[in-house]
């Protein structure tokens, strides 16, 4: 058997239960005596072990088994839970993760576990087991063949018992002169599998499909038919030779563990169904039929459908131009369905925070315990949609402000007891929709940052007049987002070399998203990401500058006002106006997109406010068109890096248009 | 003529077009299609040779002015103004010209090194000098039209 084609889905799941026991032992960690979270960590731990072993990646296997082994001994409360051991489970998730890691990278899995299986072999017996005999597989030995189940087959064995089915041990014998010994035990599995569900057979199948074998097998048949069925069905198919079929019978003692299992496991379905708690660690896994799509095939599908929605007001144009009743009826019905399908393009593109959520749970852990500092995590919203390419962008830019508030935030617990907050420090991450925008905002109870070492240190860099009291202390704070700035007086592993926020800032700008910092002096941080849904299709708002045509994204438009020449002062060599108390820059679009100034002498300016982080400026245009629905279109290579330009769409009448990026304009 | 037996390899196949008082020329397989003029979105801050953006059939494509390009006269919209658009590795790009003339073929041995002649355009353009019956044919060096490589 080919076991190549099973490998994604080794790959992808085993990640998946790999996830699974992070989180699990993470609870295990505040919560130690929980036993369904210890049952679900087995749980894990024993599919992992049963899908490495049948990909025949044996160093996986032998690293589950052994920490099985200790799992069963916390689960029998032989082995008492400990920092130490707790860590050590977690040096085997990394390991374990390394070489899922390697096998993904095409070698084996042949990494150095001898040392981990040691100490966890210690950890089992140093804690006095008892000397119990390896809980492994509590082998089923049967006698007069060489069939070993494991606790997988165990497992499976029981379950059928209780779903009223029946495991029989079979053995075949092939005869000794059969010349298609492969052939005959196709035919004995062919006929079986009619019946019920083969679940283990010596030797592999694979070896019996190759016909290498002496002459018999042996195998276990779950199924609801008698013995005497089953004995004749296999007597029909010629030169096999004998088919002896036994009753198997469980060791009453594993039959009881495995049953308190089990009804734990009803308890907590019938549970769920009655509470539908969001906790997602104890839900059943739901089985939906997916299917795994190349990423650029939706991106294909994308423009495409982009290319719809350019159309869509051709045609509408086409249709009032022209006075075309039947065509502007036809044209609604197109709108209807293209905005529909444009719809359901960005919802298949849309992945749940969760996927870049989940590994900072064990992150901040391995923080605080470097650190050596207490740390309460909570994650909220992780269910949030957001779209793929912003999702895989994401990620660095969160762990930047997670450590930078684990590192920089959170004092130390003597510290933090002196200050007379609670000696564990909490760091919230939580993830939300605001109408087209998704927010993420890292919090903390710590320290937060002090404006005035802020503004010394702006002074310093010369980015702040020392004597202008202008900036208040929130847009002072906004100033950490600098390149090297930093307050840390000490630099330590994680952060505080001055290199980090700027960065986070450019990455998150570069996602058309903003991030703004909020700061008590002794009571925490927040740090707010917004970031655009998508980045493909995007609301703007049209102008004209003389006879030129640009896009604003909507995102960064404030608002819109008129103004007459006469509202425009100069302060400094700079134009602003006063829009209700508040002084902002203006900027002639005609300037900075060197048309000719054709303003003169015209009564009315109209100036779209802009936001640029937390500063606004007002950009004077020539006309408002309107807001529309643009699909971003790349410049191409020769283009790239033009200061102030996004991109280009193109327009209803097909021309192209091009889109202002108000973070580099100005 | 001997080329007809030896084959293609040693022939060229190029399309010609005109631009202020000189006939160019380049490779056919470099030409995705050529088309009318169309109206152009000025990209502000962009190279000076770039005359803008157009829509091409939902691509939204850069046009280089070979006038400006190659520093001559202010270029004069006509009738048989077109726009070449090659494709270059990854890019594809529109080249507006005053006019295309034919595709025509000639054999590897007509065309001349630059060093010698003289023409109207810089030297680092031009790839060589084609010869046909009276007519010399000034063929373009791709890349360096495009800026993908640079001129040191």
């Amino acid at each position: 058997m080919d076991l190549s084609q099973y490998m994604d889905i080794f790959l992808i799941e085993s990640k998946e239960h790999l996830l699974n026991l992070n989180q699990s032992l993470l609870e295990l960690e505040s919560n130690p005596h929980n036993k369904l979270i210890l049952d679900e960590i087995f749980r894990a731990a024993h599919t992992l072990k049963g899908m490495a072993s049948t990909m025949g990646f044996e160093n996986v296997a032998d690293l589950t088994h052994v920490m099985e082994n200790v799992l069963t001994g916390l689960r029998n409360q032989e082995v008492t839970i400990s920092n130490q051991l707790i860590d050590l489970l977690f040096q085997c998730l990394d390991s374990l993760q390394n070489m899922i890691e390697s096998i993904e990278a095409g070698k084996s899995d042949n990494l150095p576990i001898n040392q981990l299986i040691q100490l966890l072999q210690d950890a089992a017996n140093g804690l006095n087991i008892n000397e119990q005999p390896e809980i492994e597989s509590s082998p089923i030995k049967l006698a007069a063949h060489e069939l070993e189940l494991n606790d997988y087959d165990v497992n499976m064995i029981v379950k059928a018992y209780q779903q009223g089915f029946k495991a029989y041990h079979i053995g075949i014998e092939v005869a000794p002169d059969s010349l298609m010994k492969s052939v005959r035990a196709f035919m004995v599995f062919k006929n079986l599998e009619e019946v019920g569900e083969i679940i283990k057979c010596n030797p592999p199948a694979q070896v019996l499909e190759e016909g290498n074998f002496e002459n018999g097998f042996d195998l276990i048949l779950i199924t609801k038919e008698e013995a005497a069925s089953i004995t004749e069905r296999v007597h029909t198919i010629s030169e096999i030779k004998l088919a002896k079929c036994t009753l198997l019978e469980l060791p009453p003692e594993e039959q009881g563990q495995e049953n308190d299992d089990v009804k734990s496991d009803q308890a907590r379905q019938t549970k769920d169904l009655t509470e539908d708690q969001p906790n997602s660690l104890r839900q059943p896994t739901k089985v939906r039929q997916t299917v795994r799509v190349d990423i650029e095939r939706l991106d294909k599908l994308m423009n495409l459908v982009g290319e719809l929605v350019i159309n869509k007001p051709r045609l509408q144009q086409i249709g009032q131009a022209n006075n075309l009743i039947e065509l502007n009826e036809t044209v609604e019905q197109f709108d209807r369905i293209s905005t529909d399908l444009q719809n359901l393009v960005m919802k298949v593109r849309m992945v749940p925070v969760e996927q870049v959520f989940n590994r900072f749970p064990r992150m901040v852990r391995d923080l605080a315990k470097d650190l050596g500092k207490e740390i309460r995590f909570v994650i909220e919203g992780k269910e949030t949609e957001l779209d793929r390419t912003v999702i895989d962008e994401i990620g660095d830019p969160l762990v930047h402000l997670l450590r930078n508030s684990i590192d920089h935030g959170i004092e130390s617990s003597e510290a933090r007891r002196a200050a007379g907050k609670s000696s564990e420090g909490f760091v919230r991450l939580v993830a939300r929709h605001e109408g087209n925008n998704v927010i993420i905002e890292v919090e903390d109870d710590g320290r937060g940052i002090d404006p005035e070492r802020v503004r010394a240190r702006a002074v310093a860099l010369g980015l702040l007049n020392k004597d202008s009291d202008l900036a208040d202390d929130n847009s002072i704070l906004n100033f950490i987002f600098q390149p090297g700035f930093s307050t840390a007086e000490q630099i330590t592993e994680l952060s505080g070399r001055g290199v980090g926020l700027d960065v986070v800032r450019s990455k998150i700008e570069a996602l058309s998203g903003t991030v703004t910092v909020e700061s008590k002096l002794g009571a925490g941080t927040k740090f707010k990401v917004r970031l655009p849904l998508t980045l493909a299709i995007i609301q703007a708002l049209l102008i004209n500058v003389a006879q030129e045509t640009y896009a604003i994204p909507l995102s960064a438009v404030d608002e819109t006002v008129a103004i007459t020449p006469e509202n425009i002062k100069q302060v400094q060599n700079q134009e602003v106006v006063v829009l209700r108390g508040k002084v902002l820059p203006v900027i002639r679009l005609h300037n900075l997109l060197n048309i000719a100034d054709r303003i003169n002498g015209e009564r009315v300016l109209y100036v779209v406010i802009v936001r640029k982080g937390d500063k606004q400026a007002g950009l004077i245009v020539d006309s408002l068109i309107g807001q529309q629905e643009i699909v971003i279109k790349s410049l191409g290579k020769l283009l790239t890096g033009i200061p102030g330009l996004a991109g280009a769409t193109i327009l209803g009448n097909g021309e192209v248009s091009l889109i202002l990026d108000v973070g580099t304009l100005f | 003529m001997s080329n007809d037996q030896a084959g293609f390899s040693n022939e060229l196949q190029l399309v010609s077009f005109i631009l202020g008082q000189e006939e160019y020329a380049l490779d056919i397989l470099l030409v995705q299609e050529i088309i009318r003029m169309l109206r152009i979105t000025r990209v502000p801050r962009a190279p000076h040779y770039i005359e803008g953006v157009v829509n091409l059939r939902g691509n939204v494509i850069p046009v280089i002015d070979l006038h400006r390009r190659f520093g001559l006269s202010e270029r004069v919209n006509s009738e048989r103004t077109r726009i070449i658009v090659v494709k270059v590795q990854d890019i594809t790009a529109g080249l507006v010209v005053d006019g295309v003339s034919e595709v025509l073929r000639l054999p590897q041995a007509a065309v001349e090194p630059v060093s010698s002649l003289v023409t109207a355009i810089d030297t680092d353009y031009i790839q060589g000098i084609g010869k046909k019956d009276n007519r010399l044919l000034i063929m373009l060096n791709i890349n360096r039209v495009l800026g993908i490589e640079g001129l040191d």
